[in-house]
This record gives structure tokens, C-alpha cells and sequence, in this order.
């Protein structure tokens, strides 16, 4: 590592300091940072607990160097020590990303840690979520081959990030997307746009000895391979789209170490056109949970990607039971119209209304045991048979919302939105409780009171007889456009059984922004819950304090 | 502590050249990154161009609502801002495969005019050192980024557009 680091110093250094090579005064260096640090005070009857360091800070840098068709970057990373919610395994400083590339028109090569997804990522998916602390990097190397146009080849292989180190197991992968209009050279926009792809990825993780059911050992495979075909469909505002995947044997801890095949199926249709789309998708998995270490049940060493196909809510309340993709099998359907009432009719004024409605239901696949001795899902064992595109009994997940937003005039605009889930408490958060059935209420409205200056008013309202009862939200945002802003928060659980329980949290933020430059610090208590960015959730715990955020782009 | 200072003079040497670098005018451009837009077909990002005059790059999400918010905002006087400065917009989503499917029908129905593109697993956003979103960069007639700004709030649109008159005038920005 000190070679490397030394390597990389005097490339930055000869490239920033030689004024007199004509060729690297070309090359241009970019980059960004982000520093986020929270000072904690305990406070028992929220649950937040004590924090012995009292500010834990976590912080990143990327740098990024370019010239003609060379890129290199790397990333410092330091967690001293890692915010409360971050997994305790990135406590530490260094410099887990690195990469140097060269691309050309048809060929180019990657070296260093790389992120990729091949088709929608049911195979293979490395990539990071920065605010999550989510990253499977690999570390290795990626060629792109195009040897025609049209043809896009991919070769990788490389170990997988694992906190300060890699995992165990070697990923090997290759992919190749085809996209026949190019092919054939028939772009005319009246030909419909047929792309097919497919990829085989691989993993390969040396033999261990492990017992199940008391005194069996298993014989494990040492290499897994996935296989996946796609396809995407496009002509005037219609589009069609489908991936396969299957994986080979893969006896895991998330699946019980069973040794069925893991299958995937994904299927979405859709129609836009000015002022109207309408989505339906369909999704079944079975048992395609694809680690490169066999052992690992967290969220780390995932070679592949499993989404939930389930709308992400923007608003705090709505978002307070997010559905989290059940890798061992799920039957997702998911509907989405959307619609733009015009300007001038009367549900659509002056400046017209939009309309989102939203359907999706999760429910377990159906499953057999293997015969009338055998338990469902016994380790050693092919654990089950499966009624392929037939859907379980048990509904995991159900969520229905209508959503209308509408200008009033130059000053005045507002949303109302109205959600009601049912969330299986048991199954997506492992609390044996019985499904929580909520109704949520949004409004959130905006009042221009200079060219520049708002004030933005959300009130939601979630009501439940589970879980922790009814919760009430208000928000007030003052924004002093560009630069300033200031918010109000306050979620107060009114309804909880427990009338000891019945907390609020409030919260003060105050924010600048300069360019790419932004700081923000805000003061309260924060509830114990899910935080969900692009579809990836970690568990933030109860804390009361204060939290800094500083975040730059160059 | 080797290391940490040592990274630390990385930094610093990286910072001074930054801005070394914009003294000479040495701006940045776009990276070469392909991704697909919204018919399937793959885009070379570095060959995104407006002719010649001022192009708006703008990265969003569907799950991110200042971004909606301000996309939305620029929608309303797009048309204006179009036949006043000929500016282009070019609205980058970082939807990954949970939601990208459903960026078309969603503006389609919004009644967007703008070069929508599909930037499913970070890669032009990571090239374009963002972190948070919104962030959108202004880029001049040579391609070359001249400004860039993270975070919405109401009114911002109207810095925006003066840095576009500023440029179609032949000025400079701040």
C-alpha cells in the first residue's frame, strides 16, 4: 500500500506541479468531499443510547484525473469513528478506492476497484450509496470490448469490498448486449429499438467446513455461476422489458444452506405519451440471494441486486415502513398511472394538475416441502419445490397511493397525498408482531412570498392500531433562495398505547449553500428508524444532538 | 499519521492545481461515460452538445423531491428560457433499476421537453464528482463547465438563467 500511495503522489504531484510538459498541462483534476459529524447526547427515554467518543464523524474525498483518454481516482474514506446506523466494521482511515483507466472508441481497460451492472443488475451489480454506507466495489480488473457497433462485450474479475479489506470470494463475470438496430443499421425512429443482452458471472470461494442439522457436513461447491438473458423493447412511447436469471446450487446462510437453483424473473411494460404514462411490472424471485462468502447474512458482498419493486416515498411518514426485498422468494407486482389533468379544463386551472396513482403487492411464492419427511427448507437439502408463477399465501407487503399536485398561481403551489400500507412487521423487520395496517395523510404546500424567498408548510399524519399507534408531522421550511435555508420539524407519537411513550421530536436545521458548496447543521431528537436512499435502507438508531454536514464538489 | 498526512499534501497539492487550473481556464468538459436514454439507445456523454450555445446539466432522481422541485420550476418557463437564450437542458436520472422504468411514463405525463437520460449505476454522476442531488452544472457554448450548484430552493432558477444570459452576452461567470 505505501508503493501505491507513493505511486500516486508523484503522478499528482508531476501532474500539478510540471508546468513545462505540454501534454500533462492538458489533464484536468476534479473532485469532491463530504464530512458528516454528529454529537450525541444520550437520552434514555428515547432509547438513544450513550456515545463514549460523544461525536462520531464519518467523511470521504474523492480526486479524479483526467487527460485525452487516461482517467485515474481514488478515494480517501475516514470513520473516526463511523455515525451511529453505519456498521461498526468501518471504524478506520485509508484509501479503499483507487482505479487507472484507458478507454478508447473500442476497447478500454480498468484497473483498481470498479463499479458495474450487467442488465438491471440481477447477476451482477457493484456500486455504492455513500449515504448508506453501502459499497461492493470490486477490486480487479474490467475490460470493454465493442468490436462493432452495436456490440458491447464486458470481461471483469476481481474480490469484493469488505470494510477495510476484500472478501473472501473471486468474481468473474461476462456480459455481452447487443443492440440490433445498431447492428443492422436500421435507426429510422419507425423501427421498433431491440436490445438483447446476456451475462455469466461466477464466483469461485475455497471449500469450508460447515455443519448443519447437528452432525452434517456439507460438500460445498466451490465454484456458483448465474446466468441471465434480457431483453428491451422500444418503439413510439411503448416499451417492453424482461430479464431472466438463474444461479447454480448455492448453499448460504441467507438461504439456510439449501441447494436449489435460485431463479429470477423480471417483466415491465410500459405506454408514455404527453400527459399520460401508465407502468406495469412483474417480478418473481426464488432463492436469488448471490454472496461472494458464503457466511454472510449482512449487507455487504453482494454480487448481485435484488430491488423492491415497491414506490420509495419522499415524505418522512410514508416512508416509516419501506418494504426490503426478500431475497429467498418474492412475488412483487407493482402499477403506476400517471396523468396530467391540462391547463385550462377544470380539474386542471391555470396551470394544469398531475396525478400519480400508485399499486404494488409483495407476497411470499409458493412453496412445497420436497416430500412428507423432509421440513421446508432443511439445510443439505434442495429445501423446497416451487409452484414457479404461482403466489404464496402470505402477503408481505401492500401499498396503494394517489398522489395530486397543483399551481395555484405564481406564488402558491401544493401537494396532497394519501397512502395505505400494509407492511408485515414479522417477516420485513423480524418482529413478531401482527401486520401493521396504516393510513397516511399528506399535505405539503409552498408560498412564494418574494421572487426569492418561500416558505414551505408539510403536515402528514400516519394512523395504525399497531406498532407504535398514530404519528403526527409538521414541517416548516423557510428557503432564502440561493443560499439559505431553515427548517422546523416536529413528529409527535400521539396515539402510542403507551402514554409514557408518547414522545415528540422536534428538530432545528439551518443550511448554506454556495455554488457546490453546502453546510448544514441542525439540532434534535431523531426517531429510531429505516433511512432509504435509492431503494437501499439502513436502520438509523434513536439519538438526540447535534449533526454537521459539509459537502463540496470542485 | 504517515498516511494521513500524506493524504493530506495529496489533498492540498490537488486543491492548489484546482484552482491554478480554473486560473488558466483550463475547464472541465464532460466525461465519456455511456449510458442510454429513454428509447434504449446508448449515449456517449461527451458528445452531449447545444450547438454551439449553453447547455444545463441536470442530475435528479424520482425519490428526490427538491429535485422534482426545481425541474419542475424550470419546466414552467422552459419554452421562455429556450427561445430567449436557446439553452438546452439535459436531465440526468441516478434512478437505478428500482425505478428507472418508470422515469419515462412519469415525465411523459409531466409534460417535460427535456433530453432525459438513464444514468442507472452511478457512473456519469460519479465522473461528475456529485454527491448530492439536485446538483446541475452550466456549461458554455465550448462545452466547458463554468458553474455548478447542489441543492434547490425556490427562485434559484432565476441565478440560473442570468448565468445563461451572461454567457449567450459573452461574459464571464462571477
Amino acid at each position: 500500500m505505501r508503493k501505491l500511495y507513493t505511486v500516486l503522489c508523484i503522478l499528482v504531484l508531476i501532474s500539478a506541479g510540471s508546468v513545462q510538459a505540454q501534454d500533462l498541462l492538458q489533464g484536468k483534476i476534479s473532485g469532491n468531499f463530504q464530512l458528516d459529524a454528529q454529537v450525541y447526547k444520550a437520552d434514555s427515554a428515547i432509547g438513544a443510547e450513550e456515545v463514549s467518543e460523544r461525536m462520531l464523524m464519518n467523511a470521504f474525498a474523492n480526486v479524479l484525473y483526467t487527460q485525452g483518454n487516461f482517467n485515474a481516482g481514488m478515494r480517501f474514506e475516514s470513520y473516526i469513528n463511523p455515525i451511529l446506523g453505519y456498521d461498526k466494521r468501518y471504524k478506520g482511515t485509508g484509501v479503499p478506492y483507487w482505479f487507472a483507466s484507458w478507454e478508447k472508441e473500442s476497447f478500454g481497460i480498468t484497473v483498481g476497484h470498479f463499479y458495474e451492472q450487467f442488465g438491471s443488475g440481477m447477476t451482477l451489480r457493484s456500486y455504492e450509496e455513500r449515504n448508506l454506507g453501502y459499497d461492493n466495489a470490486i477490486k480487479g480488473a474490467r475490460i470493454v470490448f465493442k468490436p462493432y457497433q452495436g456490440i458491447v462485450l464486458k470481461g471483469l474479475i476481481g474480490t469484493q469490498r469488505f470494510f477495510w479489506e476484500q472478501g473472501p470470494g473471486i468474481v468473474r463475470g461476462l456480459d455481452g448486449e447487443f443492440a440490433l438496430n445498431d447492428i443492422f443499421r436500421n435507426t429510422s425512429e419507425n423501427m421498433p429499438r431491440l436490445t438483447l443482452g446476456g451475462s455469466f458471472v461466477s464466483k469461485y470461494e475455497p471449500d469450508a467446513d460447515i455443519l448443519v442439522n447437528g452432525n452434517e457436513i456439507l460438500i460445498l461447491p466451490e465454484n456458483v455461476a448465474a446466468l441471465s438473458g434480457r431483453f428491451n423493447l422500444n418503439h413510439k412511447g411503448f416499451m417492453l422489458d424482461g430479464e431472466y436469471a438463474y444461479k447454480y446450487n448455492d448453499p448460504s446462510a441467507v438461504n439456510n444452506f439449501i441447494y436449489k437453483a435460485g431463479v429470477s424473473t423480471l417483466l415491465q411494460a410500459s405506454y408514455s405519451q404527453k400527459g399520460f404514462g401508465i407502468i406495469l411490472s412483474g417480478k418473481v424471485t426464488d432463492n436469488m440471494s448471490f454472496k461472494s462468502k458464503r457466511t454472510e447474512k449482512g449487507s455487504v458482498l453482494d454480487i448481485n441486486y435484488l430491488p423492491a419493486l415497491t414506490r420509495q416515498h419522499a415524505y418522512t411518514l410514508s416512508a416509516m415502513y419501506p418494504y426490503a426485498t426478500q431475497p429467498n422468494g418474492e412475488f412483487a407486482l407493482q402499477g403506476q398511472v400517471n396523468y396530467k389533468f391540462k391547463k385550462g379544463t377544470v380539474l386542471g386551472g391555470k396551470y394544469g394538475t398531475d396525478l400519480a396513482v400508485n399499486f404494488s403487492r409483495v407476497t411470499s411464492i409458493d412453496r412445497d416441502s420436497l416430500d412428507s419427511t423432509t421440513p421446508l427448507g432443511k439445510s443439505g437439502t434442495l429445501g423446497y419445490k416451487t409452484n414457479y408463477f404461482a403466489m404464496g399465501d402470505e402477503l408481505y407487503f401492500q401499498d396503494f397511493n394517489v398522489e395530486i399536485q397543483h399551481k395555484f398561481n405564481n406564488n402558491f403551489k401544493a401537494l396532497v397525498s394519501w397512502v395505505n400500507l400494509i407492511y408485515n412487521i414479522k417477516v420485513i423487520e423480524a418482529h413478531d408482531e401482527p401486520d401493521v395496517k396504516a393510513n397516511i395523510f399528506i399535505a405539503d404546500a409552498t408560498y412564494k412570498f418574494s421572487s426569492k424567498n418561500a416558505l414551505k408548510a408539510e403536515l402528514q399524519h400516519l394512523s395504525t392500531k399497531q406498532d407504535e399507534g398514530n404519528w403526527a408531522q409538521a414541517m416548516f421550511e423557510f428557503t432564502f433562495a440561493p443560499r439559505w435555508f431553515m427548517t422546523f420539524i416536529d413528529q409527535y407519537n400521539y396515539g402510542n398505547d403507551d402514554k409514557d411513550r408518547r414522545f415528540h421530536y422536534p428538530t432545528v436545521a439551518v443550511g448554506y449553500t454556495q455554488d457546490s458548496n453546502r453546510l448544514s447543521v441542525s439540532y434534535g431528537k431523531q426517531r429510531e428508524g429505516i433511512i432509504c436512499v435509492g431503494g437501499v435502507c439502513r436502520t438509523v438508531p434513536a439519538s438526540n444532538g447535534l449533526l454537521i454536514t459539509l459537502t463540496s464538489s470542485f | 499519521m504517515k498516511q494521513l498526512s500524506m493524504l493530506l499534501i495529496l489533498i492540498v497539492f490537488t486543491f492548489s492545481t484546482a484552482i491554478a487550473q480554473d486560473s488558466e481556464n483550463n475547464l472541465k468538459k464532460l466525461p465519456t461515460v455511456s449510458i442510454k436514454n429513454l428509447s434504449g439507445q446508448t449515449i456517449n456523454t461527451a458528445e452531449l452538445n447545444n450547438d454551439g450555445k449553453p447547455m444545463i446539466v441536470s442530475f435528479w432522481a424520482l425519490w428526490c423531491k427538491p429535485c422534482i422541485n426545481e425541474l419542475t420550476t424550470i419546466a414552467d418557463v422552459y419554452d421562455e428560457w429556450t427561445a430567449e437564450t436557446g439553452v438546452k437542458l439535459v436531465a440526468v436520472s441516478i434512478d437505478d433499476a428500482r425505478s428507472s422504468a418508470k422515469v419515462g411514463p412519469t415525465i411523459s405525463a409531466k409534460g417535460w421537453d427535456y433530453e432525459v437520460l438513464l444514468d442507472v449505476n452511478g457512473d456519469f454522476k460519479r465522473a461528475m464528482n456529485v454527491n448530492m442531488i439536485p446538483h446541475t452544472f452550466l456549461l458554455n457554448g465550448k462545452g466547458e463547465i463554468v458553474w455548478q450548484h447542489t441543492s434547490f430552493s425556490e427562485g434559484s432558477e432565476l441565478e440560473l438563467i442570468e448565468m445563461v444570459r451572461k454567457l449567450n452576452a459573452g461574459q464571464s461567470i462571477n
